[in-house]
């Protein structure tokens, strides 16, 4: 029974820290301004030539999924244990895809 | 039965939702999590393995063509027939904000179903009482996805049109194959979701084993949603 309270306890605490409806609408309202700044970025060839522009758009893309999986998947107030898995298994699916670029020779130091 | 229980029971009768409340306590483990919650998240982490491995193929490929169309820039075939650049940043932007849109619509038909039951206040305006209804979130997800999918078909379409299959050449072996599989993934997603409606409308959608439903739901929509994010980035604007 006090598991149960407690697990309870932990669903409430979770709960009460969630994003209201109006905090969702702020947080669609800045990935659509990222989007935007992306896709803006994609038609100025200055910016397209620079060197910083691959970086930026995968900080931008980065951003966003943080975003979603941070507050739209609510991993910021759930259980440790699903922020482990998750981020976890990303870990592994990016050393993934770097260790592949450099095996077949897409990316060298 | 403890007596709690057994008074849970005993309510039950008068609200159905507050007995399978009661009920839903069998479903945690010695982690105080709901198992269920803890084998989608354990699926979503072999997702992520899934479409890191299709988007390295993609990457590994990029540039490998040895005839087009391709992806950014144009390409002159041997008779003189010129093919311009194949992918459509505008309406892949336009389909981009559709899928952002439907994450947003979806954490709002989660909120909607958490708060079913709770009072709201009488001076509550339209948006209050908009942020409620659950069959309209989930019914703007399910039609959002729906849009997004025609995106999709429009571009595959349009693509073999202008001589671009999955036999063609390595980009369209490998687009093909990635935003494939994404699309096929948001298809699930919209079935579920129209099950989802379906059983809302049936009977309502309340209570704590509920939530969880499109918890799982909601959890599996925004997976399809970021992989998408990194998707638009990697394939459509990094040249």
């Amino acid at each position: 029974m006090s598991h149960d309270s407690h697990a309870g306890a932990h669903a409430a605490h979770a709960e009460h820290h969630h994003p209201t409806g109006n905090q969702y609408a702020v947080i669609a309202l800045i990935l659509t301004v990222i989007t935007v700044v992306e896709v803006w970025a994609y038609y100025i060839p200055a910016l397209v030539a620079s060197p910083m522009f691959n970086p930026a758009l995968i900080v931008m893309s980065a951003a966003k999924f943080a975003i979603v999986v941070l507050f739209y998947m609510h991993l910021k107030f759930d259980s440790r244990l699903f922020r482990v898995i998750f981020t976890g298994s990303l870990i592994v699916a990016m050393c993934t895809i770097v260790a592949l670029l450099f095996l077949f020779h897409k990316l060298s130091l | 039965m403890t007596a709690q229980t057994a008074a849970a029971h005993a309510q039950g009768h008068a609200h159905g939702h507050d007995a399978h409340d009661a009920h839903e306590h069998h479903h945690y483990t010695t982690t105080g999590l709901d198992n269920r919650k803890v084998a989608v998240w354990t699926f979503i982490g072999s997702e992520c393995m899934l479409f890191a491995s299709l988007i390295s193929t993609y990457l590994i490929y990029k540039g490998k063509s040895v005839i087009g169309p391709f992806p950014h820039t144009e390409w002159t075939d041997p008779a003189g027939k010129v093919y311009k650049a194949i992918l459509d940043i505008p309406v892949t932007s336009a389909s981009t904000f559709v899928l952002l849109m439907s994450s947003f619509a979806m954490v709002l038909a989660l909120q909607a179903v958490q708060l079913k039951g709770k009072p709201l206040a009488p001076t509550a305006g339209w948006w209050e009482r908009l942020q409620r209804s659950s069959q309209f979130w989930l019914l703007a997800t399910a039609l959002l996805g729906t849009v997004f999918l025609g995106f999709q078909s429009y571009e595959f379409t349009s693509f073999v049109h202008e001589g671009l299959t999955i036999k063609t050449n390595l980009f369209g072996s490998t687009f093909f194959t990635l935003t494939g599989f994404h699309g096929a993934h948001v298809t699930v997603g919209v079935l579920w979701l129209m099950s989802l409606l379906w059983i809302d409308r049936s009977r309502g959608l309340a209570g704590k084993n509920d939530e969880l439903l499109v918890d799982i739901c909601a959890l599996y929509w925004h997976f399809v949603d970021v992989v998408w994010i990194a998707i638009f980035t990697l394939i459509y604007l990094i040249k």
